[in-house]
């Protein structure tokens, strides 16, 4: 298991493995912001921690169908299914890969990109905490959708779709979690059920990823 | 050789009400009574609604918008509620028809969840002053109408009639729990405009949120949306049993 | 007949049209539906076992 995940992890670095395109989207969206909204450095402030969270949630989304795509494609996956590894572990190493270089990098740039959105450092040090909670629960669900969705031809659209409702109680708390640390208002239980959310997709996620994955194997 | 025969349980006689054509030998007998009371129910209860009850204090006509959009709203949830039994039966027991039940709720119940979030905004505009806000209970509605478009959209894109019937079925299980998630991330995320309960779902008892003269009309407005449903459920089951026999007749026409 | 709806009459108005317009319109497909497929069936069915 260890294996498949660090495998999962050199592939994306690699070139044309999509490791900085999260990060660069991140920068575009969060860019585009201040064009779109005005300049008003107040204004941006307020709505700072929606956008970062919502930047970073949808980068989350580029690449998951790259999570199964490539191995269901070219046969990997039918391998590792034979493997003595279950499906349920394949996930894991997967949805941690795709953590790691996706989920991670985004939550240590949220609060530089941050700045550009007039957010203040106690804020973003919140920030950054926040996705480093939510993330992994973002990786977990895109990893679900991406098993259900693994043999539908340019799925990408019905992925989204799929995913970004599962996505809205992260995104809530995260967000809320942020906007009351600005406000320096108590923003603790906001985050302990933004883990929480991490941990119970960690929790069923697996089986139910297991089965789609199996289902689609057939 | 004689044996004596063995008595049926209650549970064989129960799983064997959905045999197919078990099914579709019972609910052709059911439907049309299904239909007549629905339609019944649901043009007294809207008649009487919209023409026989005052004005409320507060609110003045608009609150005959209640007749429509409670009943909307309880069936968008019962809705999901009848997909997430019938993925899970699929997934236990593999019974056709049970996960054939499922595929045909999803439309109608993506339609009433659509009839109650128009509704609420339409009520809203003139109550809050603004035709959308992100109050709990729309914006839970807003999201449970997005699983519905994801798990019909799922459907759509499998080909192959099994496996579309297992994936959605996961999916169906999954997002049930999450809608429920979501329910209580938005309450804490916006303690909201929206009232309390207008209606407790105790058998009978009245509430003093609502007085008799709405419940009345209300009871029998949520009847006839209940109904509907039953009758398109229906209609759409029997539909889709009818498809899937279809398909398979002409994947035989396509060997011989 | 018509009851004094008041101001509000638009809105009422618009929430019972649109509301049965849409129960209109997916029972109609649902029966649309059905019916097209029994009568696919039953054609097929006639054919084989011809």
């Amino acid at each position: 298991m260890i294996q498949l995940f660090l495998r999962d992890i050199g592939l994306s670095v690699r070139s044309g493995g999509g490791f900085g395109l999260a990060l660069i989207f991140f920068l575009i969206v969060v860019t585009l912001i201040p064009f779109a909204l005005g300049p008003d450095q107040a204004a941006l402030a307020v709505i700072a921690p929606g956008v970062l969270w919502l930047g970073a949630l949808l980068a989350c989304l580029l690449s998951l169908d790259r999570i199964f795509g490539l191995d269901f494609e070219d046969g990997t996956l039918d391998l590792l299914a034979t493997s003595p590894l279950p499906l349920e572990s394949v996930y894991m190493a997967k949805a941690s890969a795709h953590w790691l270089t996706t989920g991670l990098p985004l939550s240590l740039a949220a609060p530089v990109l941050g700045v550009l959105l007039n957010l203040d450092y106690e804020t973003g040090k919140i920030l950054c905490l926040s996705l480093l909670l939510g993330t992994p629960a973002l990786s977990l669900i895109g990893a679900f959708g991406a098993s259900l969705t693994l043999g539908v031809k340019r799925g990408g659209l019905l992925l989204s779709l799929l995913v970004l409702p599962l996505y809205v109680p992260s995104l809530i708390f995260g967000a809320q979690a942020v906007r009351l640390a600005g406000q320096a208002l108590d923003y603790d239980v906001a985050l302990v059920l933004l883990s929480a959310i991490s941990l119970g997709a960690a929790a069923i996620l697996p089986f139910a990823s297991g089965a789609a994955l199996r289902i689609n194997l057939r | 050789m004689n044996s004596t025969p063995i008595a049926p349980t209650l549970s064989d006689r129960f799983w064997r009400l959905a045999n197919p054509k078990i099914f579709m030998g019972w609910s052709s007998k059911l439907l049309p009574w299904i239909a007549a009371v629905a339609l019944a129910s649901l043009c007294s209860g809207l008649i009487w609604g919209y023409f026989f009850t005052p004005d409320d204090m507060r609110q003045g006509s608009t609150v005959k918008i209640i007749y429509l959009h409670v009943p909307a709203a309880l069936m968008a949830i019962n809705g999901y509620l009848l997909m997430f039994v019938g993925a899970l039966v699929w997934l236990i027991r593999r019974q056709h028809v049970s996960v054939l039940a499922a595929k045909a709720a999803a439309p109608v119940g993506m339609v009433m969840t659509l009839i109650a979030l128009a509704t609420g905004a339409i009520w809203g505009q003139p109550m809050w002053g603004t035709y959308w806000v992100w109050d709990p209970r729309l914006t839970s509605f807003l999201i449970l109408f997005l699983f519905y478009v994801g798990y019909i959209a799922l459907w759509a894109a499998i080909e192959d009639e099994d496996t579309a019937a297992d994936l959605t079925s996961v999916l169906a299980v999954v997002g049930a729990v999450f809608a429920m998630l979501s329910r209580y991330a938005v309450l804490f995320w916006n303690q909201g405009l929206h009232q309390g309960t207008t209606v407790t779902m105790a058998d009978g008892a009245k509430q003093d949120n609502i007085s008799d003269v709405f419940f009345q009309p209300l009871l029998l407005s949520m009847a006839g949306f209940g109904l509907l449903f039953l009758t398109l459920l229906l209609i759409g089951t029997r539909t889709e049993v009818r498809a899937r026999r279809l398909k398979v007749l002409q994947a035989r026409e396509r060997i011989e | 007949m018509m009851p004094d709806l008041g101001k509000y009459a638009l809105e009422v108005n618009s929430s019972y049209i649109l509301s049965l317009m849409a129960l209109g319109v997916i029972a109609g497909l649902y029966v649309k539906r059905s019916r097209a497929v029994r009568r696919a069936l039953a054609e097929l069915e006639a054919a084989q076992d011809a």
